[in-house]
C-alpha cells in the first residue's frame, strides 16, 4: 500500500499541468482517487464531514443492483435452456447467462465511461461517479438478444445527449439509463419488441447449443396481454415460454421471459431494502410509484372491460419493469422531484401512467420507461409548486404581521 | 408558562473530546489583538497608532460608514502593530498588555434611569456594539434601527459545546443586567432560547424552552419558531456570553471582555473552562494542554461545524467561546477508502457499518473533506438536518445564481450561514455551502444599500 501510495507520488507530477502526460491528467485522478481516498483537507467551512462521498452512494446503489443482476443471469440461461428443452443444472445455467450478459455489461461501461473519461479531461474536471450506476442499469433493461453495437450506439447516445450536454452528472434532467432504453426502443423498433428477443435461443461462444423445441413462444407476459389487450375478459391466461400457465407467484419469483434485471420482483425487493436501509433512496417515491400503479390498476379492474384492464394490480405491479423502474429508476435522485412533498406526487404520477400506458396503448407493451422519462420532466414543475407554496406562506405572514 | 420549542430535524455528532464542567488555568496571553475579520459588514477604519499606549475600553478602530460603532482593546497596554494585508487590508491590532489591567472607566449607572438612546450610547462608547447582529445578512447590527425583537439562544447545543448553566454561574446579575439594557432597545420583545427542563428563569424577556438535536440552540431556529423575519422587518441577535459583557458594562462601569472559553477535542490532554478575554492568542489558551505527536493538528477557535482555522500564534475570534483541536488528516491516505465496510467511519446514512454502534458512540473525525466535489446529486440531504421552514437547496440554488428576488422569496433574510453547517457536513457532494451563503449575503447587502 505504502509503496503504491509512494509510486504514484512519483509518478504524479507526470500528469499534471505541463506534464508529458497531462492529456491524462483525469484519468490518473480518476485512478488516484479510486484507489485511496483524497487526503484533501477543509478549508472553510465546517471542518469535519460525514464520510460519505459520491463513490460511497454510487457503491450503494451497485449493491443494491446486485440481486437483480445474478437473477438476471440465471434467468437468462433458464429461459435458455427452457426453450432448447434441455435441464443442464443450476451452474451451467447460470454460466450461460453470464455469458451471455457480460458482453453487454462490458460494451455499456466501456462505451459510457469512455465518454466520460474524454469529456472530464476536456473540461479539466475530475471524472464523475454517475455513470458507474447506469453503466449497470443499462444490461438490466435491455432484452438479452439485443445486438452489441446497438448498445454501443445508444450508451453513445443517452451519455452524450441526455447528460453531457447538460454539464455532467448532477445536471441531467433525463434519466442516462432510460434514454438509452427509450433511444432503442424508438431507433429499432423490430429489434427491441416481439417474440424474439427476450429469449435468447443460439449458443453463447458455443455453450448451450441446441435446437428450439416446437410450440415456443418468447414473448413476454406483458407482451401477451398486449396481444390479447382488446379480447373479451376470461379468456387470458399469462404463460411462460413453452405455454405452461404463470401464476402471481411465479411472477413474483421472476423466472419469466423479460428484460435481464425485471423480472424477479423477489431479487428487486431485496435490491429496495439495501437502498432504503442505506438511506440512498427515497421510500417516499417509492411507496407512492406502487400506490399509484395499484390505484389506477384497481380503477381499471373496475370498468374492466378488456383483458389489458383486468388485470389484478398485484399482478400488474409485477409484470415487467415496474418493480425494477419503481425501485430503481423513479429514485433517482437528480431526475426525480427534490421536494419531499413533490416526491410523493412524482411517484403517483409514475404509478399511475406507467399503468395508464399499458393497458390503454395498443402499441407497446410497457409503459414504465416512459412514465418515468414523463415524469423526468414534470419534477421540475412539481417542485416549482411545491416551494411556491412555502413562498406563499412567506409572504402571507409579511402580510398578516 | 413558558413556550416550548421541539426540533425535530438535525443531527448531534458525538465528537470524542468532550469537557467536562472544570476550570482549569490558561497560560498569560503575552499578546492581544482585534481582527477585523471576525465581524462581517463592517469596513475598519483604524484609529489607534503603534506605541500608543491604551486602557481596557480604549478605541482602536471605528467602521468607516458608521464612525459610533467603535472597536476598543480588550486590555491595557500599549499598542504595538497594525499589521496589514494586500491591498492595505487590516488584519490586526495588536496591544501588549500590562500586568495589571486598568480599564476605561464608564461609569456605574442605574438601568432604570436610562433613556433607549443612552444605553445604545454606552454599549457603543464601550466597544460592545460589535457583539449585537442583525437579520437580516447577520451582520454587526446598524446603529440607525430599532430591532423589531431581540433574540439570545442560551442553548449551545454545537458539537462539543460549552453550557451556558456553567458560564453563567456567579454572573447571574451581570447576565439580568445585559437583557435588562437590551429590552430597552426594542419595541418588541427579548426572547431567550433556554435548554428544556433547566428551569433557567429571567425578568423582564420571554423565556422559551428548547428540546431536540443541534441546530436547536441556532439563534435562527428560536425566530423562526417564534416571530419569523419578514422582508423589511430588523431584529437583533447576541450570543449570551456577550449579554453579560453588556450587563458588567451597567453593574461595573468598565468594558470587561473576560469570558470563559471551553477547550474541547480529542487532540487535547485536558478539557475544561478557561478564564480568557477575547482576542486573546490561541496559545496561552493551548500551550500544553494539548497532544503534540506525529499528527498534525488542527485548532480551531470555535466549535467544528462553524469556527475557524488558527494556528497557536492567532488569535481568540470575537464571538468565540470555544476551541476545539482535532487531527488534521492530511497524512492520511486510505486505501480504497470509500470501498471498506467503515465500522469506525461517522456518516448519517447507513452506507457505512458504523450504525452497528449505535447513535451515542463517540467518534474521532478529522478534518478531511473525504471525497471529491461534485453537483448536488442527492436529494433530502440538507432538509433532513435543517429545521427550518425554508427550503434549504432551493434558497442556496437561489444564492448561486444570485437572483434576489427568488432568494428573498425563499427566506435569505432568515437565515445566517451557521445554519447551513450541518447541511454541509452531511453533504455526499461536498460543497462549501457556508462560504456559498455568507458570499450571497455580503453581495446582497452590496446589492441594497
Amino acid at each position: 500500500m505504502k509503496a503504491l501510495r509512494n509510486y504514484l507520488d512519483k509518478i504524479k507530477p507526470n500528469f499534471e499541468e505541463g506534464g508529458k502526460l497531462s492529456m491524462l491528467r483525469s484519468v490518473f485522478e480518476g485512478v488516484e482517487t479510486f484507489l485511496f481516498v483524497s487526503n484533501e483537507t477543509s478549508k472553510s467551512g465546517v471542518h469535519i464531514h460525514d464520510s460519505i462521498d459520491a463513490k460511497r452512494t454510487m457503491t450503494a446503489v451497485i449493491i443494491a443492483l446486485v440481486p437483480a443482476l445474478l437473477f438476471g443471469m440465471y434467468n437468462t440461461g433458464y429461459q435458455h435452456y427452457l426453450a432448447i428443452g434441455e435441464t443442464p443444472g443450476f451452474w451451467m445455467t447460470f454460466v450461460y447467462g453470464l455469458l451471455a450478459v457480460l458482453p453487454i455489461i462490458a460494451v455499456s461501461y466501456i462505451v459510457g465511461l469512455g465518454i466520460e473519461f474524454t469529456v472530464a479531461q476536456w473540461k479539466k474536471e475530475e471524472i464523475q461517479e454517475g455513470f458507474l450506476v447506469s453503466g449497470i442499469l443499462i444490461p438490466l433493461i435491455v432484452p438479452v438478444d439485443t445486438p452489441l453495437w446497438m448498445i454501443a450506439v445508444a450508451t453513445a447516445f443517452a451519455v452524450i445527449f441526455a447528460k453531457e450536454v447538460f454539464g455532467g452528472t448532477g445536471y441531467n434532467i433525463f434519466n442516462v439509463a432510460l434514454v438509452t432504453r427509450a433511444f432503442l426502443f424508438f431507433a429499432y423498433p423490430s429489434a427491441m419488441s416481439g417474440d424474439k428477443v427476450f429469449v435468447r435461443t443460439a449458443d453463447t461462444f458455443g455453450i448451450g447449443a441446441g435446437t428450439t423445441v416446437d410450440g415456443l413462444s418468447g414473448a413476454t407476459p406483458l407482451g401477451q396481454i398486449n396481444v390479447a389487450a382488446n379480447d373479451m375478459i376470461g379468456s387470458f391466461q399469462a404463460v411462460d415460454i413453452l405455454g405452461h400457465p404463470l401464476n402471481t407467484l411465479d411472477l413474483f419469483i421472476g423466472l419469466i421471459p423479460g428484460s435481464i434485471g425485471e423480472t424477479s420482483a423477489a431479487a428487486i425487493l431485496i435490491g429496495a431494502v439495501i437502498l432504503l436501509f442505506a438511506g440512498v433512496a427515497s421510500w417516499k417515491t417509492m411507496f407512492s410509484v406502487f400506490a399509484g400503479g395499484i390505484f389506477t390498476a384497481a380503477i381499471f379492474n373496475l370498468i374492466g372491460t378488456t383483458v389489458a384492464m383486468s388485470i389484478s394490480p398485484p399482478d400488474h405491479l409485477l409484470l415487467g419493469g415496474f418493480a425494477f423502474g419503481a425501485v430503481f429508476m423513479a429514485t433517482d435522485p437528480v431526475t426525480s422531484a427534490r421536494t419531499e412533498t413533490g416526491k410523493y406526487i412524482f411517484g403517483f404520477l409514475i404509478g399511475v401512467m406507467a399503468i395508464v400506458i399499458r393497458t390503454l396503448n395498443p402499441g407497446y407493451p410497457e409503459g414504465m420507461m416512459l412514465a418515468i422519462l414523463l415524469m423526468n420532466i414534470f419534477a421540475p414543475l412539481i417542485d416549482y409548486y411545491v416551494v411556491e407554496s412555502n413562498i406563499k406562506r412567506r409572504l402571507k405572514r409579511a402580510i398578516a404581521k | 408558562m413558558a413556550n416550548v420549542i421541539k426540533v425535530k430535524k438535525g443531527l448531534d455528532i458525538h465528537l470524542k473530546g468532550r469537557a467536562s464542567n472544570v476550570l482549569l488555568t490558561g497560560k498569560n496571553s503575552d499578546i492581544y489583538a482585534i481582527i477585523p475579520d471576525s465581524y462581517n459588514g463592517i469596513v475598519p477604519k483604524v484609529t489607534a497608532k503603534a506605541g500608543e499606549k491604551v486602557k481596557a475600553g480604549s478605541v482602536l478602530m471605528t467602521d468607516k460608514n458608521h464612525p459610533e460603532i467603535k472597536f476598543v482593546s480588550p486590555v491595557s497596554g500599549e499598542v504595538t502593530a497594525v499589521n496589514r494585508g494586500e491591498k492595505r487590508k487590516v488584519l490586526s491590532i495588536v496591544v501588549k498588555p500590562d500586568a495589571t489591567i486598568e480599564y476605561e472607566s464608564f461609569g456605574k449607572k442605574q438601568l432604570s434611569s436610562l433613556t433607549p438612546g443612552e444605553i445604545k450610547e454606552s454599549i457603543l462608547n464601550a466597544g460592545i456594539w460589535p457583539f449585537i447582529r442583525q437579520r437580516p445578512y447577520d451582520i454587526v447590527a446598524s446603529t440607525a434601527d430599532t430591532p423589531r425583537d431581540i433574540f439570545v439562544s442560551t442553548v449551545y447545543s454545537a458539537p462539543l459545546a460549552p453550557d451556558f448553566g456553567f458560564i453563567v454561574k456567579n454572573q447571574e446579575a451581570d447576565f439580568q443586567a445585559g437583557l435588562d439594557a437590551l429590552s430597552k432597545l426594542t419595541a418588541g420583545k427579548v426572547f431567550v432560547g433556554v435548554n428544556k427542563g433547566s428551569g433557567a428563569l429571567w425578568d423582564s424577556v420571554e423565556i422559551v424552552e428548547v428540546e431536540g438535536p443541534h441546530p436547536a440552540g441556532n439563534v435562527s431556529v428560536l425566530i423562526n419558531y417564534t416571530k419569523p423575519v419578514n422582508k423589511g422587518e430588523i431584529v437583533w441577535t447576541i450570543n449570551p456570553d456577550d449579554v453579560i459583557i453588556i450587563g458588567r458594562l451597567f453593574t461595573k462601569g468598565i468594558a470587561d471582555f473576560t469570558r470563559l472559553v471551553i477547550l474541547t477535542g480529542s487532540e487535547t490532554s485536558e478539557r475544561g473552562y478557561i478564564k480568557a478575554i477575547s482576542g486573546c492568542t490561541i496559545r496561552s489558551l493551548v500551550e500544553g494542554k494539548i497532544l503534540e505527536g506525529k499528527e498534525h493538528l488542527r485548532i480551531i477557535s470555535g466549535n467544528v461545524l462553524t469556527g475557524k482555522k488558527v494556528g497557536k500564534d492567532d488569535y481568540l475570534y470575537a464571538y468565540d467561546n470555544q476551541v476545539t483541536v482535532i487531527p488534521e488528516g492530511d497524512n492520511t491516505y486510505e486505501f480504497f477508502g470509500w470501498a471498506t465496510p467503515g465500522t469506525g467511519k461517522f456518516s448519517v446514512s447507513h452506507t457505512f457499518l458504523s450504525w452497528l454502534f449505535g447513535k451515542k458512540k463517540e467518534y474521532v473525525i478529522d478534518a478531511r473533506i473525504r471525497g471529491g466535489r461534485r453537483a448536488m446529486i442527492m436529494s433530502n440531504e440538507y432538509d433532513r438536518v435543517f429545521p427550518l421552514d425554508i427550503y434549504p437547496e432551493f434558497l442556496l440554488k437561489a444564492i448561486i445564481a444570485f437572483d434576489i428576488d427568488k432568494m428573498e422569496n425563499l427566506g435569505i433574510y432568515e437565515i445566517a450561514p451557521e445554519d447551513f453547517a450541518l447541511c454541509e457536513f452531511v453533504d455526499t457532494s461536498k460543497i462549501e455551502i457556508q462560504k456559498i451563503v455568507r458570499d450571497g449575503l455580503n453581495l446582497l447587502y452590496k446589492e441594497m444599500n
